[in-house]
This record gives structure tokens, sequence and C-alpha cells, in this order.
């Protein structure tokens, strides 16, 4: 490490930490909101500069093109998302869904999310970024269960019992990528540091390698929230605050996946192990068709969202596992879009819900009426997910199908046919949503607006222009990927 | 390596697959309990082994957190929960013990077939303790399927991450066991034994997952 301890990748794990630390000891609502916010912005800052000045890289830490890309996703939407909290928050207080006791666990257990996430992505280790998804996990697992509701529990049992065999599974892979490493390099911690794993990976037992991957694939794939592995994802989504539902599509599921693009690369260096591709298209296809053929039977609006939130896991899966350059840039160029967009459904329906008192979609009617600003943000959202131009979306879509196009129209053409389905779908519901006779309450809504609109804009600028450093960085993003 | 040496490892990892086998079968939750600190001894026994062995002395911390955590502390807790609960009748299983134990045999033996050749570079005694590993960890897992009690799901899980600490512990020279192993009791400490169970029975006075069943979201 150049710059000691302090520097721009262990500033993105402190300031968590400290604010973990001091939001668990600080009463009222107010400051500790406010706290939270700031930390998350210093957090987004200190990743930034990651862009600009890099500190070499060590056995534990180490950041390189692709987990940067990562980690500003990641700590942008956790700095807007903790923003849209502040005022999520103050309404559960009142009605008194929440204690302030709760509050402060809440809130500490935000930062140690954001702190877990972090070091997954900027882990050069494999143990330590299978420690770091651990705790996500156990972090998460403890927030969905938060409101200690019928629902709430059940649903944080279901998705603690999932969650830990799937990270059980993915540590039983991560134990035989070592055994392969061990007779190449040796005993200790270089045969766990992804640096030296890939750039060796050449001499590794091809039979172990895949052994691994299979595991990894079925334990972090269920974090993905790949279809036959999905199951706990919709209830965690519907029962735990909104804010969480927003960083769990918008930022976990990445982490998780880019868990998975790790090791793929891994094997892509070992020319006799089995291509991992096939395995992420069917298991992404299967994501995609699953979740679009469900859309149609939703009747609670956070559920619908998580199951349009494995649908694009689908479609990201899908695109990495074509691979090559331009699939590849699709891939990253929809896991971006994916994550801004449907954190700002999450916003706008975190809102909804709030002043309807409700989350079943045949109460809630006529929004753009009775509620215009939070009514077109969530008519923009959706149809900004469902994947219509001008937005982001349209463009990383058109791109994942013209390339599979290109490769293979077989496998274009149940991917289309999903996209279709899931289209509809979504705006079947929204029509029902947002227009006609307004139904439920029509007291005013205190929300603040700026992370959601803050998001749309910018996924249309995408969908409208890519600027061309964005367009070169993700471009070289992608050669990296194989 | 000396042939005794192996024996032993050998000895202690098979063990472990019989006790795993027996959880299978148990059909009083007090059984159940007993027989996952007898799974949590023969792993700390095994573990303590391999630090031996492989002259590894942080080894012998996972040994201890597998003994003093895992065979004293939880089975001491969950036997507190059931007392309070009072809920110390007979296990429901979702299928028959004899199906299951054909199905675990099964596992057994898939693990065997899978592991055996795949790993025929690697030493005698990685290939073996993995295999015995991977049968621990399946025959959790088929545990945790077809326990529909809450405690028993749970010690399925234990059995299922013993299975992963004997992988790790068996792969020589592997950093990051005894960090591994901590992250896995925090997580089983936080969940388990504070928080889960005692929320889960101020809402509904049982442990039976049957009953959380009832309130599936989408049936509003």
């Amino acid at each position: 490490m150049s710059a000691g301890l302090f520097n721009a990748v262990s500033a993105i794990l402190i300031i968590p930490a400290l604010a973990a630390g001091v939001l668990a000891l600080l009463p009222g609502y107010k400051v500790t909101a406010r706290l939270n916010v700031v930390a998350a912005f210093l957090s987004f800052l200190s990743a930034l500069s990651l862009f600009f000045a890099r500190p070499a890289g060590g056995m534990f830490l180490a950041v390189d093109d692709l987990n940067v890309v990562f980690i500003v996703l990641t700590t942008f939407v956790g700095f807007t998302t903790s923003a849209f909290s502040a005022s999520y928050i103050a309404h559960e207080l009142e009605i008194g869904r929440l204690t302030p006791t709760y509050l402060r666990f809440y809130h500490a257990m935000y930062q140690v999310l954001m702190l877990a996430m972090n070091l997954a992505l900027v882990a050069n280790n494999i143990g330590l970024m299978w420690v770091a998804i651990e705790f996500a996990t156990l972090t998460t697992v403890l927030m969905v269960g938060i409101y200690r509701t019928h629902e709430a529990l059940e649903a944080a049992w279901k998705y603690f019992i999932l969650g830990s065999v799937g990270i059980a599974m993915a540590l039983f892979g991560t134990i035989i990528v070592y055994l392969a490493a061990r007779p190449v390099i040796g005993e200790g911690l270089a045969a766990m540091a992804w640096d030296v794993l890939v750039a060796r990976g050449v001499g590794f037992d091809p039979a172990l390698l895949n052994l691994a991957f299979v595991f990894l694939l079925l334990g972090y794939g269920t974090k993905v929230g790949l279809a036959p592995l999905h199951a706990w994802l919709p209830d965690a989504h519907a029962e735990g605050p909104t804010p969480i539902s927003a960083v769990l599509s918008g930022l976990l599921l990445n982490v998780a996946l880019y868990a998975v693009l790790r090791f793929k690369i891994l094997l892509a260096a070992n020319a006799q192990a089995l291509a991992p591709g096939p395995l992420m298209l069917t298991m992404g296809l299967t994501s995609v068709i699953f979740a679009a053929f469900m859309l149609y039977r939703r009747r609670d609006i956070k559920r619908m969202f998580a199951y349009s939130s494995i649908e694009h896991m689908g479609i990201i899966t899908f695109a990495f596992g074509m691979g090559g350059p331009l699939a590849n840039f699709a891939g990253l160029l929809h896991m971006t879009m994916h994550s801004l967009t449907k954190s700002a459904i999450f916003f706008a329906v975190g809102h909804v819900a709030q002043v309807k008192g409700t989350q079943r979609i045949a109460d809630i009617r006529g929004l753009t009426e009775t509620h215009p600003v939070l009514g077109w943000g969530l008519v923009l959202g959706v149809l900004a997910i469902a994947g219509l131009p001008p937005l982001g979306i349209f463009t990383s879509e058109f791109l994942v199908v013209s390339s599979t196009f290109a490769r293979g129209y077989f496998l274009a053409i149940p991917l289309v046919f999903g996209l279709l389905l899931a289209f509809g779908a979504l705006l079947l519901r929204l029509h029902g949503i947002a227009f006609g006779e307004p139904l439920g309450s029509t007291a005013p809504v205190q929300a603040s607006y700026v992370p959601m609109f803050a998001h749309l804009a910018l996924v249309l600028c995408a969908g409208i222009y890519l600027p061309l450093p964005l367009v070169t960085w993700f471009q070289h993003v992608a050669g990296l990927l194989g | 390596m000396g042939t005794l040496q192996f024996d032993i490892a050998h000895l202690l990892a098979g063990s472990l697959v019989l006790v795993s086998l027996m959880l299978l079968y148990q059909d009083r939750m007090y059984g159940l309990i007993n027989v996952f600190a007898l799974h949590a001894f023969l792993l700390a026994l095994s573990v303590a082994w391999q630090a031996f062995t492989q002259d590894a002395p942080h080894l012998y911390a996972t040994a201890a957190i597998a003994l003093v955590f895992k065979a004293v502390i939880i089975p001491g807790a969950l036997r507190r929960i059931i007392q309070r609960l009072n809920i110390h009748r007979t296990l429901e299983t979702v299928v028959g013990i004899g199906p299951t134990m054909l199905v675990g045999m099964g596992l057994c033996a898939l693990a065997m077939i899978v592991m055996l050749p795949v790993t025929a570079q690697a030493g005698a005694l990685a290939r073996e303790d993995l295999a015995f590993a991977l049968s621990v960890f399946l025959l959790g897992l088929l545990m945790m399927v077809t326990r529909r009690n809450a405690v028993g799901q749970v010690i399925g899980f234990m059995s299922l991450e013993n299975g992963l600490v004997l992988a790790a512990t068996g792969a020589r020279g592997m950093p990051l066991v005894v960090e591994i192993s901590v992250a896995f009791s925090i997580l089983i400490a936080f969940i388990v034994i504070g928080i889960f169970l005692f929320r889960i029975r101020e809402r509904f006075d049982t442990v039976d997952i049957q009953a959380l069943d009832q309130f599936r979201g989408e049936l509003r």
C-alpha cells in the first residue's frame, strides 16, 4: 500500500464502519438520518476518487478496472437511497411501525451493509469476499425482519434459510478453488488472491475448477436471485422497509453477480475447464421467462417489482453468459441502468405505499391524479424498466438482443419472448395504478423527490447520449470479462 | 504421512458422516440436540487432529470454536428455548424416516462418485476428506429439506456448516479458516439464538414453520 492506511480504498470501508458505530449510539432520528446521508456521501466521494488515483493493491484489498465500476455504482445508489430513507423513515416513525430503538438499529445496519458490500467488491481474496457477502446476507436478513409482522418474519426466515444455504455452497466452491490453486501456487494467501489466481489459472486442475464453478454459480446465484433459486427474493423485497428493497435490488444482487463474474474470468483463463457461458445462459434465460410469467399474477406492488428484478438479473446474467465484447458491454450497461431505475421505482413505490397505506395493487388507482409528481415519476420509472425508448434500459436491452441475434437466433427468440411478456405485464399493471378513477387516500405526501428524479434523469441521459469516456471505459471492462 | 495419522483423520471424518446419518432419524427434540452436540464434538476432534498433523496452531482456534460454541453453548441454548416454549414433543418430518435414510445413503454415494475421480491429483487425505465433507454437506441439506420445524432446520444448517469446516481444515494450509468459522458462528449466533426464535415465539407461540407458511403475503 503506497499511501499507508488512509487512502480511498480504506476510506470506503472505514467511513461506513465508523458511521455504523456512531449511528448505533446516537438517539434522535433527525440527526441520525442526516448523518447516514453524510456518511454515504463521503463514501461515494472516496469511491469517485478511485477513478483518478488508485492505491496499489495488496494481498487482501485491490482495486482494478472491473470492480471500480461496481464500487462507484454501489456507493452512489447507497447515497441516494440514504437520502430517500431519511424521508421514508420519518413517516414510519410517525405511524409507529418503527420505534426509536429499532431506528438506531436500522441505521447502524444500513452502514454495516454498505461496509459489507464495499468489502466484497474491493476484496482481492476469495475467502475475504465470501465473508463480506455472508455479512451482507446477515444484515439484510435482520433488516427484512425489522417490522416483526407475520409476513416480515416469514420473509426473513425464508431469506435466512435459502441465503445461508447459498453462501454455504459458495464457500464449498471457494474451498475447492483453493484446492485447485494450491498445487500450482503453493500454500498460503497467494492461492486465494484474485490477481494471482487469474494470472496462473492456466495450470489449475480443470476438473476441480468445473466442480467449484457449479457450486459457486448455485451459491452466489441464489443471492443473485436466478430462477430456480429465487424463492427468497420477492418476499424479502415486499416485507422489509422499502429503502432496503431498493438496496437489495439495486446493489446486493449486483454484488453477488460480481462474484460470479470473477469466477467466470478465472474459468475462462483455463482452456480445459468447462465454458461457464452456457450454464449462465440457461439460468439467465430461465429467470427471464419465469419472472415474465409470474409478473402477471402479482397483487402486491413491491412483490411485482421484485419479480421484475429477477427478470432483469436474468437478462444481465444472460448477457454475461453470452460473452464477447458487445454482450459484456450490454450486460454492464444494463446492470447500471437496472440499478438506477429499479431503485428509483422503489423510491416512488415506498412513498406510494405509505400514502395509500397499502401495497395491494388493486387498492391503488389513479395515482397521477391524486399525487401527480409521484405518479408521473412512477410512470416514467416503469416505462424505463419495461424498456421503452428513449430511456437507458432500451439501449442496453437492444444491445443484448442484437448481440444475441448475431450469435444465435435460437437463443434470441425466447429472450425476446420473455422481454415482451414482461413488458405487457408491467404496462397492464401500470395502467391500473397510475390512471383511472382515484382510489384510496389523497393526503399530500411528504417526500423528497430528488433521489428518484436524479436516477431517472441519469437513465434518460444514458438513453439519449452516452458520453464517450464512459463508452470507452465500459468497452475496456467488457474486454476484461472475456 | 504416517498411516496412523491418516487412519485417525479418516476415522474422525467418517464418524462425522455416520453421525450426520444419525441426525436424519431423530424424532425427539432433545435427542436431535444431543446428537448434534456429538456431531460438533467429533468435528472439534477432527479439526484438532488436523491442526496437530498439519502443524497449524491456528486451527486449534477453529477446534475450540467448534467445541465451546457448537457442542456446548448452542445445544444448551436450544434446550432452554425448547423448555421455555414447551415444544419438546415428537418432531414431524415431511417424508418418512425410511425413505429419508435411503436418500441419505444415496447422497453419500453421490458424494463419493463426484469427488473421488475429480480430486485424483490431490493427496489421498485431501481427497477422502473432501468426499466426506461433501457427504456431510448434502446430508445437512437433506435434513433441512425434510424438517418442518425451525429448530430442526437450524440444526440441519449447522451440521451442513460442520461439513464445510471439515473441508476447509482438510485443505492443507488454507488461509482464513478461523475467520470463516468465526463469521459462520456469528451468523448462527445472531439469528438462531438471539432474535429469531424469540420473535417467532412472540408472534406465533410455535416454532413450526408450517404455521409461518399460512401467512404468505400473496394470500392477503
